[in-house]
């Protein structure tokens, strides 16, 4: 953790990757091979591990750090009826698979029906492992959600997992670096997911690729840890393998008190060294893009990458539009794929499904957000909506203050953790053809079910959505003033901060809450 | 890893942008526990299709893949370069790969060329104009071969180093263990550790 002062000024992925070099690169005709990094967390989950344990046992190789590293159940796992055995014997061999390399490898295993069970993304934070300056890695490309803390955390492929598993390191090429500069303030109903698609909408699926993100400016200085988490997640889908936000005393009052966080003394050099993961004044990013928090809207996407998205004012582009041959040609294929018109407004677009869910958008300030808009409101009759926490602590924590039963009352499905229907790889998925507004990540075709169609949108758009039947934002459900990640009208936003987060946040309603009968799962 | 340095086969145009890996692999073929055996998911959806190129002579027998940009975004499933070995693929071109399966080719012996997009609608117009024309990928002078179109493509120092050697990362980086060990020592003790277990 040298001091920088008399070098030259860093940005903060730099410093997080300065402060992990095992072994530099050496130049050699005129490139420099990978530097070797330490990694501090390494999360483990049952579908890309396999056959990195396999290799590991193939070569008599041990886990060098099952104490840096933990293992949890979630891709494939079912949202209902989780006391059962797993139905489909596939994948009920893959959870088996990773409960008895994670009992001969000693690591740590949070499964299925476990209160600490749930997307890898989630239980993380949840547990105060992840941490400020940390590199974390996980053979999941959504691994970027912990650059929230000032982490470096990427996505690795199953060799590469089986590399971290050996050698607790991982050799990789320096990034360049992007600022993503968000000033200004949200409107009401506008969410961090909206930021988040907005910005991919401007630079493109591959306009990330071999950048680490920066996300920074005052927009996301008022962000919760959880908008942050949202944010970046999604850096991948702009084809960036981490994205980052420096840590302030918003991630430190959320680390603070969770089970793993530092006490103490430790706590007090943990801030310490924390406090100086910023972005010095002077350095250089590769390239800079700035965006206008006041000017968006919410975001909806449209076709079949999670940049072919548009302000859900909009209608559906018209492909001759394009300019490049290249886009207008995945334009209409994507068009073709979702079966829409040109010039259909967003809003006309009528929906099967809603899915509240995934590693991008399931926390509980999410499911509070959503809860919000659809309190003593009724659900289009003709569409279905599936609730799926992110973790089982988020779960348990939803209910404790209610929200279950308002999503209940609601008439929408409420289910236990996992990745679900974000990927489709458990029983959630969506029938062929069938329509979906869909709080994940990726509208990738067939990603939700074979012949599925996604629309990326943020948890209240998904809220309204299930209302009006339509796509739609909050303000067309008469929630002019609430929902979205902006600051609320009056005084200090109260958000979902607390450690094991028992009901801390946004009350939701005031008086006793009606209490209907169990008809949900 | 078997080391390569040259690979002469046919080529098969895949002309689209985008092409993520759950195209490449769906999810549902994920549950499996084995590195081998993904051939018949590649491209699983499309291959339904009578008209996709893979479902056509003589392209069905390709081994080189010539793709829009940004090939492999998406996931970080290693599935999709197994998928795309075990089909008989040896290597890719696309103008852009995404971060995750580019590193996750090398590390398998995949070659991704990264060959201008210009380049690579002219090799796109060969194979079409003759199908079953082979494509000559060289490693060694970072050249592309197919008909009368020549190009040369992009590829780290490093990469084309282990590409070329056919080296295993793991047993590279154990050669470091000192440094390992020394850096580990030097770790500040409130960075946290998963065990023992507190929830």
């Amino acid at each position: 953790m040298a001091e920088n002062s008399a070098e030259k000024p860093l940005t903060l992925a730099e410093k997080v990757w300065r402060d992990h070099v095992v072994v530099r690169g050496e130049d050699k005709d005129g490139q420099r091979s990978p530097d070797l990094l330490y990694i501090d967390l390494h999360l483990v989950h049952e579908v890309t591990s396999p056959q990195a344990f396999e290799g590991l046992r193939l070569a008599g190789r041990p886990v060098r750090r099952p104490d840096l590293t933990i293992a949890t159940e979630d891709h494939n796992t079912p949202t209902l009826e989780i006391d059962k055995p797993i139905a489909d014997p596939v994948s009920r061999k893959q959870v088996d698979t990773l409960r008895t390399n994670a009992q001969q490898f000693g690591i740590r295993l949070h499964s299925l029906g476990d209160a600490n069970q749930g997307i890898v993304h989630v239980v993380g934070p949840q547990l105060g492992l992840t941490q400020p300056g940390m590199t974390v890695v996980c053979g999941d490309s959504h691994t970027s959600t912990h650059g929230a803390f000032g982490s470096l955390a990427m996505g690795i492929g199953t060799s590469e997992v089986e590399h971290v598993l050996a050698t607790q390191t991982l050799p990789l090429n320096p990034f360049k670096t992007m600022a993503i500069t968000v000033n200004g303030t949200l409107r009401p109903g506008v969410s961090s997911k909206d930021i988040i698609l907005a910005v991919i909408a401007k630079i493109g699926t591959g306009g990330g690729q071999g950048y680490v993100l920066e996300y920074r400016g005052s927009a996301i200085e008022q962000l919760s840890m959880e908008a942050r988490m949202t944010i970046c997640n999604m850096s991948i889908e702009a084809g960036a393998r981490a994205g980052m936000v420096a840590p302030d005393e918003t991630t430190f009052e959320y680390v603070k008190g969770r089970p793993h966080a530092p006490q103490g003394e430790d706590w007090e050099a943990a801030v310490q060294y924390w406090r100086s993961l910023r972005t010095d004044e002077g350095a250089e990013f590769d390239v800079e893009v700035v965006i206008d928090a006041d000017e968006l809207d919410p975001f909806v996407t449209w076709g079949t990458n999670p940049g072919q998205g548009v302000s859900l004012n909009d209608s559906v582009p018209d492909p001759t539009q394009f300019h490049d041959p290249v886009d207008r040609e995945s334009a209409e294929r994507a068009l073709q794929y979702m079966d829409l018109d040109p010039g259909t407004p967003m809003k006309d677009i009528r929906v099967d499904t809603v899915f509240l869910g995934s590693c991008t958008n399931a926390r509980l300030e999410d499911l509070r957000k959503a809860a919000e808009i659809i309190e003593g409101r009724q659900k289009d009759p003709e569409v279905r909506m599936i609730v799926v926490p992110g973790s089982a602590r988020v779960r348990l924590d939803a209910e404790a203050e209610g929200l279950d039963q308002v999503f209940k009352d609601f008439g929408a499905e409420w289910r236990f953790a996992g990745c679900s229907m974000c990927l489709g790889m458990n029983p959630d998925q969506l029938a062929p053809g069938e329509r979906c507004a869909s709080t994940s990540n990726r509208n990738f075709e067939g990603r939700q079910g074979k012949g599925g169609r996604t629309h990326l949108v943020s948890p209240v758009v998904a809220a309204a959505t299930a209302i009006r039947g339509t796509l739609s934002a909050p303000s067309d459900v008469g929630a002019g003033l609430g929902g979205g990640d902006g600051p609320l009208p009056s005084g200090p936003r109260a958000d979902a901060q607390q450690p094991g987060g028992q009901g801390q946040g946004t009350p939701l309603a005031s008086g006793p809450r009606a209490v209907a009968a169990d008809f949900a799962p | 890893m078997e080391p390569i340095t040259t690979h002469t086969g046919i080529g098969v145009p895949l002309k689209q942008s985008n092409v993520d890996t759950d195209q490449i692999i769906p999810a549902v073929f994920l549950k499996r526990i084995t590195k081998t055996g993904f051939d018949d998911a590649l491209f699983h959806a499309w291959r339904k299709k009578p008209e996709f190129v893979l479902n056509q002579e003589p392209f069905n027998q390709g081994t080189v893949l010539v793709a829009g940009p940004d090939f492999g975004t998406g996931s970080s499933r290693e599935h999709a370069v197994w998928a795309l070995k075990d089909y008989g693929f040896k290597v890719v071109i696309s103008s852009r790969f995404a971060d995750i399966f580019y590193g996750n080719s090398a590390k398998q012996g995949l070659l991704a060329a990264k060959v201008a997009q210009p380049d690579v609608e002219l090799i796109w117009k060969e194979l079409e104009r003759q199908p079953g024309t082979e494509i000559t990928v060289d490693l060694e002078s970072c050249t592309v071969r197919c008909g009368s179109v020549d190009a040369t493509f992009e590829i780290d120092n490093y990469t084309r180093w282990r590409l070329m050697e056919g080296l295993d990362d793991i047993s590279l980086t154990l050669r470091q263990e000192e440094h390992i060990s020394t850096y580990e020592a030097t770790r500040p003790g409130f960075k946290p550790t998963t065990l023992p277990a507190k929830v």
